[in-house]
């Protein structure tokens, strides 16, 4: 139950990071989720990479709308602020909550009937604004908290637990980000940590709209024979791009052995993606062609996984609004009033 | 000669004028109206305007009041008729002993006018294609010229006009001499050829004062620059786009760093109105002042966002500039009839503050005050403009700012307070009223963080689903709601000359109409007790005013008598004794629709039996 709060004793032993925080300092409540849930995997990678990346926990904003994995930011994080929204506007909300900040983190998390269905709108402007921020997509294709009904990124032709075939075609959140602008785009597998750890570090360090769609498969509703979003379906069908080490601005950079086959990504933060191609022909920063690769993949049924694209000069919003650098919400009567002498004025040109 | 006596008024009447669409006249109507405040008169200038960019009909009414009733009268006592599809219409509304000006290069047969008005035909397209050869300057100084027809028509101060033209085009220098050309095409074109001036007159005065001439969309957002908002999120929506329009000019001017000549806000236009005030609550949940601009459909839309900002105890200030519904309805016409759907807007039981200004002035102190009490009372907070306030100018008081003041942010836990040891519980009503503290996001690294949801919750924001504790939450919700009702704006009373039985009641673009009736209903022998309610919810002495009298007319504009089902709602009123005055046609209210409409009931209630003669 959610409202249970974990034990707070732990390990003395327990490795701590450049702030002297353990693991546990990341971790939130108990999660009320399907044993084996995918989310709950994805939780972990977060846990995992606001450690590694050794972030104050309160100066991240967890931001969500409905369902299952909008239910998942009371699960980590439990020392920074949550909200959790109404059904598919998580983005608008944590676009407010940015523009009155640009300070902290901002982390929205979302699932795929809150952004691929109620919430496509708000997903898509987001992106094209360019907001600073790691969007998280829980994709499993399903339903879960209503129990099992098709979602808008299930697959045609897959089979749902009830046995209904789905008619209606997916859409691609990845290839939808890219073409909407979004200036770091990724897929990854919850089932696949290695691969999605370094990739939620790399977006959370990326200082502009990054989104990364996470398959999921839903344990109660969408794992079974016909699925495309099951375990055994994704695991047959990844077609990873790339391998990535997420190298902060702290640390040494380690070229590995295989020198020849990394790319390095300096990020505007200073630190480093250390990008290991497993497509020999993949350019990690066209666009165009991403959208390309995918496309002749999916047709073959093979799901990409990797960080499929990052822009090297990402801007965001508050570049293009030219805002302030001191947040919005650390201004005051001082700074924001003009006084009754520019008031006289003002008067004094409408007569 | 008309069969009815010409009016003959000075300093005292309505001009009217009927145009077409995207022809230009808005403006040389406009310097018309500026050019009587000039000369030290009162005017209220209307658009009546449809939802269109060029090709039909829109009309500007120019109310002249030496007395300084700025409502809306009714009726034309000159028609300056240039729509030729609106012209029989146009010609209907005029009063007897009314004028015409009208456009006479084509003729008209003498049916086309009527026998108790006087007709006054100037050729001006003759006149404009001798003097212009561009089609565009044909149509754009045919405006000009018949504003010069005026000041000799109505003994105008031509002087104030020209200089209208030099402060209009300053800047732009080699436009002023063609628009002070044409200006004088026009006046001596009447002077040379018409019978002038006529019975409406014009004369120099001293009632204008100090006070500023400004639509009420660009003083309330000025009201909100002011107030301290920095993040705005908007979708256009007539008729509450200028205020948006209007936000981003005065940031530009008053919140541009000297230094960085960076911006000290952040306007973004949304995707939808679902996306506008997501944003508005998002950037108050992290501690910004934000607001958005909208009127009735977009109300509609944000719906279920409102009601989490309700039960979430977010602040976020919303402007509605409201428009004749329902559904798209009529959009560019007023109305006063979002009353209920901003009063419980949203599923479950809700509540919301509303603020009801009736100018621009009091849009200017509303406006910035609306934010001061979305932080104190952390929830949503209305402004109810409309479309007769938010889009006209008006003659108002100039406004004014105390510069002692500085924000209310509200009960805000801060770093010092949680390290202190302060308990924090979000949801825990320590001070009685009603209001938690909150804190903002990034605080502090071990207190006072908390997740913030719209699913019931205990008092220290932990989930839950158990009936008492939901309970306990909604009760203290309504106890805030009963702070409210003291710090909202407090209703104004006006009592009548001698004790009356009767009162009025009424809301925000009524006001100035409801003002010139009193004299009316007075005039019919009767006394009214008037309160302008100004807030809700409501104070203590509405409950009071309405205890005091026998019959409390509520007047105001919507079919459905919102505010008085309000008044009965919260009051807990008897309805029977609230009488509805309700004006919903579109257009504002007028002072002779109240006074006739009070008038009549109020001849009714104090009939004295006719005597019986056998």
């Amino acid at each position: 139950m959610t409202y249970l709060a974990k034990p707070k004793f732990h390990h003395p032993g327990l490795p701590k990071n450049e702030l002297g925080y353990t693991h546990r300092d990341y971790e939130g409540k108990v999660s009320t989720l399907c044993a084996g849930c995918g989310h709950d995997s994805i939780t972990a990678s977060i846990i995992q990479a606001c450690f590694d990346l050794a972030i104050e926990p309160h100066r991240v904003a967890k931001i969500s709308g409905i369902g299952c994995s909008s239910k998942t930011p009371d699960y980590f994080l439990g020392n920074s602020h949550g909200f959790n929204t109404v059904h598919g506007r998580m983005p608008s909300v944590l676009t407010g909550a940015n523009l009155a900040n640009r300070d902290l983190i901002y982390l929205g998390v979302s699932g795929d009937g809150d952004s691929a269905s109620i919430g496509l709108g708000q997903f898509a402007h987001c992106l094209r604004r360019g907001v600073n921020m790691t969007y998280i997509v829980e994709n499993n294709g399903v339903y879960g908290l209503t129990k099992g009904q098709f979602s808008a990124t299930a697959d045609r032709g897959s089979k749902s637990k009830r046995g209904v075939i789905n008619t209606d075609n997916s859409i691609d959140m990845v290839a939808m980000a890219l073409q909407l602008g979004a200036t770091f785009v990724a897929r990854s597998f919850s089932g696949d940590k290695a691969q999605l750890v370094p990739i939620i570090k790399a977006a959370i360090a990326h200082q502009g709209a990054a989104f990364i769609d996470v398959i999921s498969p839903c344990i109660a509703f969408n794992n079974h024979a016909g699925s495309t979003k099951s375990f055994d379906f994704v695991r047959e069908h990844n077609e990873a791009v790339s391998k990535l080490d997420f190298i902060s601005p702290r640390m040494p950079i380690e070229i590995s052995q295989e020198a020849g086959t990394v790319e390095i990504v300096e990020q505007h933060d200073g630190s480093k993606i250390a990008l290991r191609k497993l497509a020999a022909d993949y350019d990690l920063h066209d666009r165009t062609a991403a959208l390309g690769f995918l496309q002749h993949h999916a047709a073959k049924g093979q799901v990409v996984t990797g960080l499929l694209f990052v822009e090297k000069e990402a801007e965001d919003l508050h570049t293009h609004l030219h805002t302030v650098d001191t947040p919005l919400n650390a201004l005051g009567t001082e700074e924001l009033c003009p006084g009754s002498a520019a008031l006289d004025a003002f008067n004094a040109s409408m007569r | 000669m008309p069969t009815a006596a010409p009016i003959s008024r000075i300093n005292d009447f309505v001009v009217r004028f009927a145009n077409v669409n995207g022809s230009g006249s808005a403006s040389a109507n406009e310097m018309f109206a500026r050019a009587i405040l000039r000369m030290g008169e009162p005017v209220a200038p209307r658009n009546i305007f449809p939802s269109n960019i060029q090709g039909l009909p829109t009309w500007y009414e120019v109310r002249v009041s030496e007395e300084g009733h700025l409502g809306a009268r009714g009726g034309t006592d000159l028609m300056v008729a240039m729509n030729p599809q609106t012209f029989d219409k146009d010609i209907a509304g005029i009063e007897p002993g009314g004028y015409l000006l009208y456009d006479s290069t084509k003729p008209y047969p003498p049916s086309k006018f009527r026998d108790d008005i006087t007709v006054i035909g100037v050729p001006l397209t003759a006149i404009c294609n001798r003097e212009y050869t561009d089609p565009r300057q044909r149509q754009l100084f045919k405006n000009i010229i018949y504003i010069g027809v005026l000041t000799a028509l109505l003994d105008m101060d031509v002087a104030a006009v020209e200089q209208l033209i030099a402060e209009q085009y300053k800047g732009k220098d080699k436009l002023i001499g063609p628009n002070v050309k044409a200006l004088h095409i026009g006046r001596d074109y009447a002077i040379l050829n018409l019978a002038h001036p006529i019975g409406l007159r014009l004369r120099k005065a001293d009632k204008v004062g100090d006070k500023i001439f400004v639509e009420g969309n660009s003083a309330a957002a000025l009201g909100a620059v002011y107030g301290g908002a920095t993040v705005c999120a908007w979708y256009p929506i007539t008729p509450s786009s200028s205020l948006a329009d209007a936000f981003t000019k005065w940031c530009a001017k008053y919140r541009v760093d000297p230094e960085t000549k960076k911006a000290k806000y952040a306007i973004v236009q949304a995707e939808d109105e679902l996306a506008s005030i997501g944003m508005v609550i998002g950037a108050a949940w992290n501690g910004a002042r934000a607001f958005t601009a909208t009127s009735g459909p977009g109300i509609s839309l944000m719906q279920e966002f409102i009601g989490l900002g309700y039960f979430a105890e977010i602040p976020a200030v919303l402007f509605n500039v409201q428009r004749a519904g329902p559904s798209t309805g009529m959009p560019t016409r007023t109305q006063q009839c979002d009353l209920t759907s901003c009063a419980y807007a949203s599923h479950g039981d809700t509540k919301h503050v509303m603020l009801f200004p009736e100018n621009p002035a009091e849009a200017f102190e509303m406006g910035a005050q609306a934010f001061d009490l979305a932080d104190r009372l952390q929830t949503p907070v209305f402004v109810m403009l409309d479309l007769e306030i938010g889009m006209n100018h008006h003659l108002c008081r100039p406004l004014k700012w105390d510069d002692s003041r500085s924000y209310d942010r509200g009960k805000v836990m801060t770093y010092e307070d949680l390290e202190a040891g302060k308990d924090f519980g979000r949801y825990l009503d320590v001070d009685g009223d009603g209001i938690p503290y909150r804190t903002y996001p990034g605080t502090h690294p071990t207190k006072g963080s908390f997740f913030t949801r719209g699913t019931s919750r205990d008092r220290y924001a932990r989930y839950t689903e158990e009936g008492p504790l939901y309970v306990d939450n909604m009760q203290r919700l309504l106890r805030k709601f009963e702070t409210a009702k003291d710090l909202v704006p407090k209703p104004l009373t006006a009592n009548a000359a001698k004790p009356s039985k009767y009162g009025v009641i009424y809301i925000g673009s009524t006001a100035p109409a409801m003002d010139e009736a009193i004299h009316m209903i007075e005039a019919r022998g009767h006394a009214v007790d008037r309160m302008r309610v100004r807030g809700f919810p409501f104070h203590s002495s509405v409950n009071s005013f309405v205890a005091d009298h026998d019959f409390v007319f509520v007047v105001e504009q919507n079919r459905d008598a919102q505010l008085r089902s309000l008044i009965v709602n919260e009051c807990g009123i008897d309805p029977v004794r609230l009488v509805p005055i309700l004006h919903f046609d579109g257009t504002p209210i007028t002072a002779r629709f109240i006074a006739r409409a009070i008038g009549d009931h109020l001849d009714q209630m104090t009939m004295k039996p006719a005597k019986v003669t056998s």
